[in-house]
């Protein structure tokens, strides 16, 4: 490196500590704002409503600032952090709610703030399909949308190989598919419970047997979904050795090229995750937070839920975009596992989905 | 008694800090284990510590921590001597990039490796994908520069005069090594040891992405146990487990640490040019360059990976919202916040630690006073110790109230980040802070110097360079940092890091791309601030 790029360097990495220390020392002007409005207006009809979510949760401005217009409420969303995250945030925080509403908690998470007492009973202005329906917490949680976690296979790697991809749990552990999947953890990651869900609403107490066959197939295990989709997924990542992932039954429609999506989800092998909203018990503004749960249902933001979160909306009316019409198909017959079942036996799976995988 | 009264008004600031920011939420968090429906009942949480699980994990946490930091050791030093007393070209080029890997976020770093070492990569017939082995190596790739920086700080302030000594009364250029120079740094290599080891210690995403899920350390376990199972009575079992650990090993640490005479006088010694002698050391140092980068340039090709060939694309994308508006502000913003975070995040550092380094570094007049002064050394380690997780969901549940109601406070993300660097601060300050001879002071105040006064004219020319690079280090863990700010950042105001793992989780082909762009950004920009860091202080030097 000469000197000028030296100085050239320098200067502007002066320049930039510079501007950023003048406009900052202590966070920044913007994000005092919404905390002192949220102090002020905790009444009806106006201030501030909090909505408590994930990492994943995202919908368009347009949107939001139509919400804001016609509820008179300013919206503060406080994501962070994952599904189960955020079951734990709220039920740590049952008595003095860290927002008014939250949305995010799914079907294997549910039990855990019901059981503490997070949220608040709440009847939605308009009846989300009684399919996706809790049997407990109905009353307090409302269904917003759902995406299921599928096997994806990568077709053209299949059509390539001329071998018949396989459609079901039972496939996996056929010799013929050795060695090509990969799947990610159950433990740390949330579609990796939910295959794992599927495995147990398939096989029952035998579930420990599949999964020892699975490995035996040479089916491998990684952290995340992140790890197994770029990491060694073949539709995914240059290197990736693998044509068999856990993933979603919207991810073909995200691997479309010229017309037609290189994957497929495998519609057999799917176990359904339900994303559900709520009012926090003890929130500071009850009234907006029913208000924003109402509009989760709406249909302008159920229309918005696939393509900025890449879920199905739970509402019949909303629409889909035709990519997902075309490339995106839900499964009929998902697997289920009762949430009150999930509640009770999830550590003692855990533990013991732990000790067979590092056999 | 009144030298110690007033060492503990000195710190009172930093002990008042630390016990609202980290005693209070690990305590509260430790309690919702402890506390089962009101009453206190330990049995269950000791219970707990037999199960056979716990002892693997302990087990495996301790070896692959002890391991990575014996080899960061090993690797770190030919390379603080090379960078920091040879005039090689570039070095300070170097010494910047070696820092790079520090700030990389983990998810990032976690699939750059698999790439490197997966199946189908470059590497993947080495088969070390998803072994313990490819963990220890994320752990050393990480925390290299953590050796580098602190023994290459004090490397240059050594005397050399002790050593041209023995090597003209005939001791070969290894035992002037081994008798001479290794005895006198070995607070600075002790001190950055230990941190290396709290850092491997505590990896949480490295260790989740490398090892796959079949090998757990404490940190992941707390975290499953807290987020996934919600037994919170084995999460604080581990977390105590954690914490004494922790404390067992600064004790150890402040031991060894301890030097006969800190008297030494420091100065600042010029780099010589290079001789025959130091081709080994060069070449090691390449080495561990060599290493280094070969994650990182597997980082950048794959951002300017397009379809099938390259190009821009992915870089031209940052000032977009991303697929399918997976962003709700640009890279460009993100990057923005990222620094002003971390010009806060850096102050706080560099007042808290030096604080600290002043109140730990002052010569002790009796027993009581040296207890009390390493006490308070130690105690200020332990952040490092504690599980990120723990910490987080502590604050949730006791900084919710007034007076300390800082749950929706804007200066929490700063806060939190200056406590995971403080540490840094602390061990890169008090070996040259111990190397100023206490006589000064005293001849300053005898003089009629006050106690700042004296500060000023007698320690500031000394620290002022460590400073510098403690201030390049606090700002770099704070542009990288994940886990706290992951937790407790604002919707509408989240950092880099935090952007980059909300990019990669998202599919689309188009956010894996950003996401590496992202931080090759956010790499190339930790680089130039290190830079100007180890350009600033060229001018205060004459000798340069």
């Amino acid at each position: 490196m000469n000197r000028v790029t030296v100085r050239a360097c320098l200067a502007s990495a002066a320049t930039t500590l510079l501007l950023t220390s003048c406009s900052l020392t202590g966070g920044g002007d913007t994000a005092t704002e919404p905390s002192t409005s949220a102090a002020g207006g905790s009444g009806s009809g106006g201030g501030t409503v909090v909505l408590a979510t994930h990492e994943s949760f995202h919908l368009p401005k347009k949107l939001v600032r139509q919400f804001e217009e016609e509820s008179g409420y300013t919206l503060e969303v406080r994501a962070a952090g994952d599904a189960g995250t955020l079951a734990t945030k709220l039920s740590l925080t049952a008595d003095n709610p860290i927002a008014d509403a939250a949305y995010g908690i799914d079907n294997t998470f549910a039990s855990r703030p019901l059981d503490e007492g997070a949220f608040a009973a709440f009847t939605p202005g308009t009846t989300p399909p009684e399919q996706y329906a809790l049997a407990e917490g109905g009353d307090r949680l409302v269904p917003v949308d759902s995406a299921s976690v599928c096997v994806n296979v990568d077709t053209d790697w299949f059509d390539r190989e001329g071998l018949t991809p396989p459609e079901t749990l039972d496939d996996l552990t056929d010799p013929a598919y050795a060695d090509l999947m990969v799947t990610p953890g159950a433990s740390t990651s949330s579609p990796g419970m939910a295959f794992f869900l599927a495995t147990v609403a398939q096989y029952g107490d035998d579930w420990p047997d599949y999964w020892a066959d699975l490995l035996a197939n040479g089916a491998k295990v990684v952290d995340g979904w992140e790890d197994a989709y770029y990491g060694d997924f073949t539709a995914g990542s240059k290197t990736g050795t693998r044509p068999i992932v856990v993933s979603y039954d919207s991810s073909p429609a995200f691997t479309v090229e010229d017309g037609r999506s290189t994957t497929a989800a495998l519609l057999d092998t799917c176990f359904r995750q339900v994303e559900y909203a709520g009012v926090l018990a003890g929130a500071d503004n009850p009234e907006g937070a029913e208000a924003l749960v109402d509009w989760m249902l709406s249909a302008e933001v159920q229309s918005a839920l696939p393509e900025s979160m890449y879920v199905f909306p739970v509402m019949p009316g909303a629409t889909v975009p035709d990519g997902w019409a075309q490339f995106a198909q839900q499964p009929t017959d998902p697997y289920e596992v009762d949430p009150a079942e999930i509640a009770a036996n999830r550590e003692e799976w855990l533990t013991e989905w732990t000790d067979v995988i590092s056999r | 008694m009144r030298r110690v009264l007033a060492l503990l008004a000195l710190a009172a600031g930093p002990v008042l800090v630390l016990g609202v920011l980290f005693v209070l939420p690990v305590g509260g968090m430790l309690s919702e284990g402890f506390v089962v429906d009101g009453r206190f009942a330990p049995g269950a949480v000791l219970d707990v510590l037999a199960r056979p699980r716990v002892h693997r994990v302990a087990w495996f946490t301790l070896w692959s921590s002890a391991v990575a930091t014996a080899l960061a050791v090993l690797l770190g030093l030919p390379a603080a001597y090379a960078l920091h007393r040879l005039r090689l070209p570039g070095r300070h080029a170097v010494r910047a990039a070696l820092l790079v890997p520090f700030v990389l976020p983990t998810v990032v770093v976690g699939v750059a490796f698999r790439q490197l070492l997966g199946e189908g990569g470059p590497l993947g017939f080495l088969g070390l994908d998803g072994t313990p082995v490819a963990i220890v190596a994320g752990l050393v790739f990480f925390n290299v520069a953590v050796v580098v920086r602190t023994v290459g700080v004090a490397w240059e302030s050594l005397d050399p005069r002790p050593g041209q000594a023995a090597a003209a009364l005939g001791a070969s250029p290894w035992q002037v090594l081994r008798t001479v120079t290794l005895p006198a740094l070995r607070p600075a290599v002790v001190g950055a040891a230990s941190v290396v080891f709290l850092f491997c210690a505590t990896a949480f995403g490295i260790v989740l992405t490398l090892g796959g899920v079949r090998y757990s350390t404490v940190e992941t376990e707390i975290y499953l146990l807290t987020t996934t199972v919600f037994d919170l009575q084995a999460a604080a079992a581990l977390s105590v487990l954690q914490i004494v650990v922790v404390v067992v090993l600064l004790a150890v640490s402040a031991r060894l640490r301890a030097v006969p005479d800190p008297t030494a006088q420091r100065t600042v010694v010029a780099a010589r040019p290079l001789r025959r002698g130091d081709v080994p050391v060069v070449l090691a140092t390449l080495v561990v360059l060599g290493a280094m980068l070969a994650p990182v340039a597997a980082l950048v090709a794959g951002s300017l990976s397009v379809g099938d060939g390259w190009g821009l694309a992915n870089y031209r994308a940052l000032s977009s919202a991303g697929d399918g508006q997976a962003l709700l502000v640009p890279v460009s913003d993100a990057l923005l916040m990222s620094l002003r975070t971390a010009v806060d995040a850096t102050w706080m550092a560099l007042l808290l630690g030096g604080l600290v380094s002043v109140v730990v570094t002052r010569r002790s007049r009796s027993a009581a006073e040296r207890r009390v002064r390493s006490a308070l050394d130690g105690f200020f380690m332990l952040p490092l110790g504690v599980s990120a997780v723990t910490l987080g969901f502590g604050f949730l549940i006791t900084l919710d109230r007034p007076p300390l109601d800082l749950r929706d406070s804007p200066l929490l993300v700063p806060l939190a980040q200056a406590l995971v660097a403080l540490p840094l601060v602390v061990r890169t300050l008090t070996p040259v802070l111990a190397g100023v001879d206490d006589r000064q002071r005293q001849a300053a105040a005898s003089l009629g110097a006050s106690p700042w006064r004296a500060v000023l004219t007698v320690d500031l020319p000394v620290v002022w360079k460590p400073a510098l690079a403690a201030s390049g280090f606090a700002f770099a863990a704070s542009l990288g940092e994940f886990g706290a700010t992951s937790f407790l950042a604002r919707d509408d105001s989240p950092t880099l890091p935090v952007v980059i793992f909300r990019l990669i989780g998202h599919p689309g082909e188009m956010n894996y791309g950003m996401a590496l762009a992202a931080s090759v950004v956010l790499a190339a920009t930790t680089a130039v601030v290190m830079l100007a860091v180890e350009r600033l202080r060229v001018p205060g030097v004459g000798a340069f």
